[in-house]
């Protein structure tokens, strides 16, 4: 069985927890070993958040660390660069082309890089940008943007589809699994 | 059935297998969700207590009437439970009882990185940690049995990656544990000096079984692998330790208090080159080297911060990870902020704007110390923003009184905050406390508190009235506002500072994350009106983003609480169109 370290990435608020929550679920269904850690908190009120999820047959630390992380799953640009650098030489990268200014920048004292997805793609040519926000847009609710990054990222790991579309189902809630479903599929084909 | 499960859901789990009845906590990150996971039992009696320290003395009130008891907290939580679990040390239990305490390395949620490992050995109270969801699980059930066995209380030591990670568990039933027994034992459960004197000669007897037991209980495991290397490590430090070293030999902790005597001897005859990993303060190290052994510890790795595997292969087997030089430019930080529509920006827009020194608190307001809100002088602990206005006044005088508030939350005001608001009026200081009042605990995650009205459950319950409150207390002048209405609220602030006598302002909007609470559409900034004043950027919405040539307003972030309206001159700022949601 192959061992995958991936990390998710964003700003609090955006739903890092809700994906690697399907992340975790899949892997298990998979007959993977699991571990995933979160953090919760103080760091959630839009702060930087980095959950950790690591598949195998026996995992041991929780953490991965730099240079280590298979796939990077970035929900922000900034956010993406931030953790570049855990990312394998050939990892990959699926990076939401979105942008959410930080409260240094906001105040003026600090500058939000250009070309970020660009300047990536240099150095990580396994770089993949969607424009998630307009993808859940499109699918009709907004807060489905980690769940198109999920369907953008399953195509990378070995679970199947089926897999994915009936952990889906067993996380989110009622009401939301239809919309969620369909975002899965928009990033899945995306 | 396996399950994959977070720490703290597996402990929960655990006690709930044990046959737990009574469950007391106050929340506290990274503790919170061992209780918030026990009230989805229905089998399990849950509560939020008002603070720590009242809900060990739950937790011990029902050992002490025979049933097991759990009571759960985050490190500093302990600080203010620490009377209590003194002298129950001493009286032991009747049904098992077990602390929960959850150490926070590298403060991801904290005020500071005790290391709360100490508390077991000046307690003299066993210590459990486990090292992931499975043990954490399997970790407490024992320790309701070493606590019955023992006749003592049992603390279960977590860290916020051994709490917040999730990894598999194998479940097992409910046990059908009977209360046991209550009967009255003055020499056991009063701790007058004469019978306490009796007490501490039990607890030593007990102390001196519990260091054999610590041998033998299977807590403590030797792994054998390569000798040329022994690590002696529990927790998470085992788990950073595996991946670094690999395949060497371990001695693995799962009591950490009494440590194991014998089994270290015998473990350090065996390796060539001992080491212990561990977080935080060197607790096992010091113990080690006062058995006489050798050891590489603290000399190597920092007392502060988290470990990782790759900082033990660096510093310890020298292997350094390849660095990239990409990226080549400065990335800004992302601190936490108050989220869009928080009822506290108000408030602290209307603070900083009146320039007085605050004396804050700890809750997501404490964000109110960082720019461009950067109102907040101070944070300590829970509830001291009361205590230390007064003392701030009483130092330098009833003008710089005038020129200073209190703030404090809703439930860190009946955590500890009301102690200090009594000592306000009795010992006559002129203080402004303004009590932030968003209906809920919010920076840990919307707890139900004394003053919302239900409890853990979500049962109605009784509501704590923070302003008859206050006038009970002997506080003339309440004032409910609403922080929103900054006219009305900078007006309030001026008038109850100025008063020559201690004020209470009750500023009251709910979370606005917080279900009930309804969005109105987002706004945006209409660019002929916009004169780029960037006065809607001095309150701190992560919504509002400054674009060098324009302001912009994101409508995947911005809810519509029409704050930043208010401050606009030129009202520029208008709704965007039609709600998404």
């Amino acid at each position: 069985m192959n061992k995958i370290s991936i990390m998710i990435v964003g700003v609090g608020g955006q739903g890092t927890l809700l994906a690697s929550r399907i992340l975790g679920a899949a892997a298990l269904k998979k007959g993977y070993d699991v571990k995933v850690s979160e953090v919760h908190g103080m760091s959630q009120r839009g702060g930087s958040v980095v959950t950790y999820v690591k598949l195998a047959d026996k995992v041991y630390s929780p953490i991965v660390e730099k240079g280590e992380a298979d796939i990077i799953l970035a929900f922000e640009k900034l956010e993406a660069l931030r953790w570049i650098d855990h990312l394998k030489k050939d990892g990959k990268l699926i990076v939401n082309d979105q942008r959410i200014d930080p409260m240094p920048v906001i105040t003026g004292v600090a500058k939000y890089p250009e070309n970020i997805i660009e300047k990536i793609k240099v150095n990580y040519p396994n770089t993949i940008a969607v424009d998630a926000l307009q993808i859940a847009k499109s699918c009709g609710n907004l807060r489905t943007v980690n769940v198109v990054l999920i369907g953008v990222m399953a195509k990378s790991t070995d679970i199947e589809k089926e897999v994915w579309i009936e952990t889906i189902k067993e996380v989110v809630p009622q009401k939301f699994v239809d919309v969620n479903i369909k975002a899965f599929e928009a990033g899945y084909n995306a | 059935m396996k399950k994959l499960m977070l720490g703290n859901e597996a402990v929960a789990r655990g006690a709930y297998e044990a046959g737990v009845t009574v469950a007391a906590a106050y929340p506290g990150t990274p503790s919170t969700e061992v209780t918030e996971t026990l009230a989805t039992y229905d089998e399990v009696y849950c509560e939020w207590s008002p603070n720590e320290k009242v809900a060990l003395e739950t937790a011990i009130g029902a050992s002490f009437a025979g049933a097991r008891a759990i009571c759960s907290m985050k490190h500093v939580g302990l600080n203010v439970a620490a009377d209590p679990l003194f002298t129950a040390s001493y009286t032991g239990v009747n049904g098992g009882l077990v602390i929960v305490v959850a150490d926070d390395p590298g403060m991801h949620s904290s005020q500071n990185e005790q290391d709360s490992r100490f508390y077991a050995r000046s307690s003299k109270v066993p210590m459990l940690e486990p090292a992931d969801s499975q043990e954490c699980r399997d970790f407490i059930k024992l320790a309701f049995e070493i606590s019955e066995q023992f006749d003592t209380p049992v603390i279960l030591r977590l860290t916020t990656r051994i709490s917040h990670s999730r990894s598999l568990v194998e479940m097992e039933e409910r046990i059908d544990y009977r209360l046991k027994e209550y009967r009255k034992d003055v020499a056991k459960y009063v701790m007058m000096p004469g019978m306490a004197r009796k007490r501490h000669v039990e607890v030593e007897k007990r102390m001196a079984l519990l260091r054999e037991y610590s041998n033998t209980c299977g807590l403590n495991v030797i792994e054998w692998g390569s000798k040329d290397i022994g690590v002696i490590a529990g927790g998470i430090a085992y788990q950073y330790a595996r991946e670094a070293f690999g395949n060497v030999s371990y001695l693995k902790i799962g009591m950490v208090y009494p440590l194991p005597d014998k089994l270290i001897a015998e473990f350090a005859k065996e390796v060539k080159t001992l080491y212990v990993i561990e977080e935080l303060e060197p607790f096992i190290e010091d113990h080690v080297r006062k058995l006489g052994i050798k050891v590489i510890g603290k000399e190597c790795l920092p007392v502060t911060g988290e470990y990782s595997s790759q900082l033990i292969k660096e510093r310890i087997l020298g292997i350094r990870q390849e660095t990239s030089s990409f990226p080549d430019e400065p990335i800004p930080v992302r601190p936490p902020v108050m989220c869009p529509g928080c009822p506290h920006r108000g408030t602290f827009y209307v603070l900083k704007k009146l320039k007085l020194t605050v004396s804050g608190d700890i809750g997501c307001y404490t964000l109110g110390a960082t720019p461009p809100t950067d109102s907040v002088d101070t944070c300590v602990c829970m509830g001291a923003s009361v205590g230390m206005a007064h003392g701030m006044e009483k130092a330098r005088g009833k003008e710089f009184g005038k020129k200073t508030v209190a703030i404090i939350g809703d439930s860190t005001f009946i955590h500890s905050g009301i102690t200090g608001l009594i000592n306000v009026v009795y010992n006559k200081s002129n203080s402004t406390v303004i009590i932030l009042d968003n209906s809920i605990t919010g920076m840990t995650g919307h707890q139900d508190n004394p003053t919302t009205g239900y409890t853990i459950k979500g049962e109605p319950t009784k509501q704590t009235d923070l302003v008859m409150l206050a006038k009970a207390i002997g506080i003339e002048r309440v004032r409910v506002v609403d922080p929103y209405d900054l006219q009305e609220f900078e007006k309030v602030v001026r008038e109850e500072t100025e008063a020559d006598e201690p004020s209470v302002i009750i500023a009251q909007r709910p979370c606005a994350l917080l279900k009930r609470v309804k969005h109105g559409s987002p706004m945006k900034i209409n660019v002929d009106k916009c004169r780029k004043c960037r006065r809607c950027l001095t309150i701190g919405c992560p919504s509002i983003a400054n674009k060098g040539d324009r302001i912009e307003i994101n409508d995947a972030l911005c809810v519509g609480c029409g704050l930043c309206t208010k401050l606009c001159s030129f009202n520029a700022i208008e709704k965007a169109g039609e709600y998404n949601e």
